[in-house]
C-alpha cells in the first residue's frame, strides 16, 4: 500500500506533537514559571525562541503548552465521542419521541454560538481542567451527535439491520455489531477534525483568560500573554500562534487520508 | 461485401481498479473481440454482468467510463479509425453519428428542463437542423414510438411521464439526430415485463422505420432475440459465440449459450392442496401518514414444505405483503396465523420462536450481509442466538449449513466482498437455514442475479425444500421463476390478490384481464414472439 507523502508528513509532525506532549518534562530545558532571561529577549543560544513577557523561556513553555493542549483537547474529543456516537446511535436506531428530543436539545445548543456558551458556562462554574474538559467535549458533542446520527440513519435502512431486528436482536447489539462497525471509519476521520476544533477552543478560550490558569499555560494563553509584544516588533507571539497553526495541519493532514482511504467515493464503481 | 458500418478488430480494453484499502489493480475488461455491424441491422450483445457488453457498447464512440482505457485493436465506424481520433473529431461524432440509450431513463434526464429541450438538444447543438425542423422530427418520433399525444408530451417534465414512456422519449432523444447507430443499454431491464413489452415493440418498429443499426445491449436472451439480426455472446471480456439470432436461439454451438438459452427450465412438479403452516386473513394494511390501503383485504395459505408465489408489478403490494406478515408494519384489520398460533401484529409482541420459525431472504444479498462480519458470523448469530450453541459445537453446524448451500470448506473466514453474486445469496440462505424456520419469505431473491446464478439458486431452493420440508413464500414480478418453483401462486394487483389458487389453476384459461397481461409479456426463448403477441393483442382489441 501506498502511502501518500501528505500523510507521511502529517503522521510524522502529529507523531512528534505526541511525543513532545508525553515527554515534556523531561525535554523543556527550563522550568515552566521561572524568570530566567529579560523581557521579550530575542533568540540565542541559551534561548532558542527568546523569553517572554515576565523573561520565561519560550522554548520550556512551549513544550509544557503542548502537554496541556493536546492533553486538553484529547480528553474532551474523547468525552464529546463517546457521548455524541453514543446518543447519535440511539436516536437513530430509537427514532421517535427520543430522537425528537435529542435532536431539538443539539439543535437548541447549536443554534447559541458555542463560544458564548462556553463563556458563560466558565464564568459560573469553578475554573480547573475538569471543568473545562466537560465543557467543550459536552458542546462539541452536538457535532458529534449530528454527524453519527446521519451516518447511522443510512445504516439502519440497510437490509442487515432489518434482518437483526427480525431476529429479534437487543438494541445494545444493533447499535454496538451492525451499526458502529460500519460508522467507525467516518468518526475515526471526523475524530482528527473534531480534535483540531478542540485545541483552537481551549486556544480561544485561554487567550480570553477564561481556559488554562497560570501558572500552567497553554499556546492560546501563550499568544495572550505576548501580544502586547507586537506593537514593539517582539515576535514573542508568533511562535505558540504557528505552533498551533501547525498541529492543526499536521492532524488534518492525517484525517484527509483516512476519509480518503476509506470513502467509496473515488476511482472505480464500487463493487 | 455488405459496406460495414462500425467494426470493432481485436479490440482490447483495460481499467484500473481501486479496490478499498488495497493497492490499485490493472484489470482488462475486453479482450480480443472482433465483430461488426452494417447498416440498418441490430447486433446483439449478450451476457452476463461483467461479461464487458456495456463496456464494448461505449467504445463504439470511443468512450470509457471513469478510468477505463481502450488500449489496443481498431474500432472503425463509416470507414475510420477512431479509438485513436482526437477530442474535436469525437464530439463531432458522438451525438451525431453514434448515440446512447441508457438504462434508466430516470437518472438520465435533467429534471429541471422539459423533455423537448432535451430531445432536441443534441440535434440542434451539432447544426444538423435547426430548431423547428427538429422539433417536428421529435414529434413525429413520438408518434412513431406510440407515446400519447406526441404533439404536447415534449412539454411536459421527466416526472410527469412514467418509466416506459420516459425510455422511449430518450430512444426518441437517441434517433433525433438521425444518427447512423444506435447503442441501447439494457434499455428494458428496469421495467414491468408488462411496460416492458410495449418499450421493446416500439423500439423495434423505430429501429426497422428509421433504418438506423444498433447495438443492442441486454443479460436476456429472449429480449435481445426479439430485436436482433445477429448475436455476439460474450463473457468475461471475451467471445463465446456470434451467430445469427436464429442460430444462436435454435442451435446454439457452445455449451456456454447452450447453457444460457435453455435457462429457466426447471421443471417442478406442484404439490397438492395441504393444511396451511401460514395463513394470511383479510389482512388490510397501510403505511404510517398516507390515506391508500397498500394491502386490501388479502388473504392467502402456504402449506408446510410448499411454495406460495406472489406476483405482480412494481407497486402492486408483494413486498407489503411480506412487511406486514414478519411484523415490520402491523394490519390496520385481519390476522396471521402461524403455526397454529396468532402472530402478534408488530414485532415487539411476537416470541423468540415466532420469529425463529419465520425467516426472511432479501433481494440484495449485498446489503443483507453486515460487510464488517465474516461468513461464519453471518450464519453463526442465529445458532447462538436461538439455540445458544457455542465453541466446537457452532463452528460444527457452520460447517454443516455452508456444506448445505454448496460452498465447501474456507468461507468461514470471508467477507462478503469477497464472495461472488451468487455466493453471497447463498449465504443469506444458509442464515435463514440456520434458525430451523418453518416459513422463509424470499423476496424477490433471484432478480438481481446473472440468469444461471438464478437457477442455481431456484435449484438450491427446491433441494433444500425438499430436504427440510421449509415452505416458502415467493415474492417476484419474474413469471418464469414462478413457473419453475410455485405450487400456488397469488397474482396482486394494486394491493389486491386478483388470482389466486394451485399453479396449474391459475396458470390455465380462462384468465382474467390482468393475469392474460402479465402471462403474455413473459419473454420467450423464441423468434417472432414479440410480433405473434402483438399481433393477438390487436386481434383481441379489434374483437372486443
Amino acid at each position: 500500500m501506498r502511502i501518500p507523502f501528505s500523510a507521511i508528513l502529517g503522521l510524522v509532525l502529529t507523531g512528534g506533537f505526541l511525543f513532545i506532549a508525553i515527554f515534556a518534562q523531561w525535554l523543556a530545558p527550563y522550568d515552566i514559571t521561572s524568570t530566567v532571561g529579560g523581557v521579550w529577549d530575542g533568540p540565542s543560544g541559551t534561548h532558542w525562541l527568546g523569553t517572554d513577557t515576565i523573561g520565561r523561556d519560550i522554548f520550556s513553555r512551549l513544550i509544557y503548552g503542548a502537554q496541556i493542549t493536546i492533553f486538553v483537547a484529547l480528553a474532551s474529543s474523547i468525552l464529546s465521542f463517546s457521548l455524541g456516537s453514543f446518543l447519535g446511535f440511539l436516536a437513530a436506531v430509537r427514532g421517535g419521541w427520543i430522537d425528537q428530543l435529542l435532536s431539538r436539545i443539539v439543535d437548541l445548543t447549536m443554534a447559541i454560538p458555542s463560544l458564548i456558551v462556553a463563556l458563560v458556562m466558565l464564568s459560573v462554574l469553578p475554573l480547573n481542567l475538569t471543568v473545562l474538559i466537560f465543557v467543550i467535549g459536552i458542546l462539541d458533542s452536538t457535532r458529534v451527535f449530528r454527524l453519527s446520527r446521519a451516518v447511522a440513519m443510512d445504516i439502519t435502512v440497510m437490509d442487515y439491520v432489518e434482518a437483526a431486528r427480525l431476529r429479534g436482536e437487543r438494541q445494545s447489539w444493533i447499535i454496538f455489531r451492525e451499526i458502529l462497525p460500519n460508522a467507525l471509519s467516518p468518526l475515526v476521520a471526523e475524530f482528527g477534525l473534531r480534535f483540531i476544533f478542540a485545541v483552537l477552543f481551549i486556544s480561544t478560550l485561554s487567550f480570553l483568560g477564561l481556559g488554562i490558569q497560570p501558572p500552567l499555560t497553554d499556546w492560546g494563553g501563550m499568544v495572550g500573554e505576548n501580544k502586547g509584544g507586537l506593537i514593539y516588533g517582539k515576535s514573542a507571539a508568533l511562535v505558540p500562534a504557528g505552533a498551533i497553526a501547525l498541529l492543526a495541519i499536521s492532524v488534518n493532514l492525517v484525517a484527509d487520508w483516512i476519509l480518503s482511504r476509506t470513502s467509496s467515493l473515488k476511482g472505480g464503481r464500487g463493487g | 461485401m455488405v459496406e460495414s458500418l462500425l467494426s470493432f478488430k481485436n479490440l482490447k480494453i483495460e481499467a484500473t481498479a481501486y479496490p478499498p484499502g488495497e493497492a490499485p489493480r490493472h484489470v482488462v475488461l475486453v479482450d480480443g473481440v472482433s465483430v461488426s455491424v452494417e447498416k440498418g441491422k441490430v447486433l446483439g450483445l449478450i451476457g452476463e454482468s461483467g461479461a464487458g457488453k456495456s463496456t464494448i457498447g461505449l467504445s463504439a464512440m470511443a468512450f470509457g467510463r471513469g478510468g477505463v482505457r481502450l488500449t489496443g485493436g481498431e474500432i472503425t465506424l463509416n470507414g475510420r479509425d477512431i479509438r485513436t481520433a482526437d477530442a474535436s473529431a469525437l464530439r463531432n461524432l458522438r451525438g451525431k453519428e453514434v448515440t446512447y440509450v441508457a438504462q434508466s431513463a430516470a437518472a438520465s434526464f435533467n429534471p429541471a428542463k422539459r423533455l423537448m429541450e432535451q430531445v432536441i438538444e443534441t440535434s440542434v447543438s451539432h447544426g444538423i437542423m435547426t430548431k423547428a425542423e427538429a422539433e417536428a422530427r421529435a414529434v413525429s418520433l413520438f408518434r412513431q414510438l406510440s407515446l400519447p399525444h406526441p404533439e404536447t408530451i415534449g412539454a411536459r417534465y421527466p416526472h410527469q411521464v412514467s418509466g416506459g414512456q420516459l425510455q422511449r422519449v430518450m430512444t426518441a432523444m437517441a434517433l433525433c439526430p438521425k444518427p447512423d447507430l444506435v447503442i441501447f443499454d439494457e434499455p428494458t431491464t428496469a421495467l414491468d415485463v408488462t411496460t416492458q413489452i410495449d418499450v421493446l415493440a416500439a423500439i423495434k418498429r423505430a429501429i426497422r422505420e428509421t433504418g438506423v443499426a444498433a447495438l443492442y445491449i441486454t443479460h436476456d436472451l429472449a429480449v435481445v432475440a426479439q430485436v436482433a439480426d445477429d448475436i455476439l455472446v460474450l463473457r468475461h471480456g471475451k467471445k463465446v459465440e456470434y451467430g445469427s439470432t436464429d442460430q444462436i436461439i435454435n442451435t446454439p454451438k457452445e455449451a456456454y449459450t447452450q447453457a444460457l438459452v435453455s435457462v429457466r427450465s426447471i421443471d417442478h412438479a406442484e404439490k397438492p392442496h395441504a393444511e396451511a403452516v401460514l395463513s394470511v386473513q383479510n389482512v388490510t394494511a397501510r403505511y404510517k401518514g398516507t390515506s391508500f390501503d397498500v394491502l386490501q383485504n388479502v388473504t392467502v395459505d402456504v402449506a408446510p414444505g410448499q411454495t406460495l408465489a406472489i406476483v405482480g408489478e412494481s407497486g402492486s403490494g408483494k413486498s407489503t405483503l411480506a412487511r406486514a406478515i414478519t411484523g415490520l408494519l402491523a394490519p390496520s384489520s385481519g390476522r396471521i396465523n402461524f403455526a397454529g398460533r396468532t402472530l402478534s401484529a408488530d414485532l415487539a409482541g411476537r416470541s423468540k420462536d415466532d420469529l425463529r420459525e419465520l425467516q426472511m431472504i432479501y433481494q440484495m444479498a449485498d446489503v443483507a450481509m453486515n460487510p464488517r462480519q465474516t461468513v461464519g458470523t453471518i450464519i453463526g448469530r442465529p445458532l447462538e442466538f436461538y439455540f445458544g450453541l457455542k465453541g466446537a459445537e457452532k463452528e460444527k453446524r457452520i460447517q454443516e449449513l455452508l456444506d448445505q448451500i454448496e460452498m465447501g470448506k474456507g468461507f468461514a473466514e470471508r467477507y462478503p466482498a469477497e464472495l461472488s453474486g451468487g455466493q453471497k445469496q447463498r449465504v443469506c440462505i444458509a442464515r435463514a437455514l440456520a434458525a430451523k424456520p418453518k416459513l422463509i419469505i424470499c423476496d424477490e431473491v433471484t432478480s438481481a442475479l446473472d440468469p444461471l446464478v438464478a437457477d442455481g439458486i431456484l435449484k438450491l431452493l427446491l433441494d433444500l425444500q425438499a430436504r427440510e420440508n421449509v415452505a416458502y413464500l415467493f415474492i417476484t414480478h419474474d413469471l418464469a421463476t414462478v413457473k419453475a418453483i410455485a405450487d400456488k401462486i397469488a397474482v396482486m394487483f394494486k394491493g389486491q390478490v386478483v388470482r389466486y389458487g394451485q399453479k396449474s389453476d391459475v396458470l390455465a384459461p380462462p384468465f382474467d384481464d390482468y393475469t392474460d397481461l402479465l402471462l403474455s409479456s413473459v419473454p420467450e426463448m423464441k423468434l417472432g414472439w414479440l410480433e405473434d403477441v402483438i399481433q393477438s393483442r390487436k386481434m383481441e382489441s379489434a374483437g372486443n
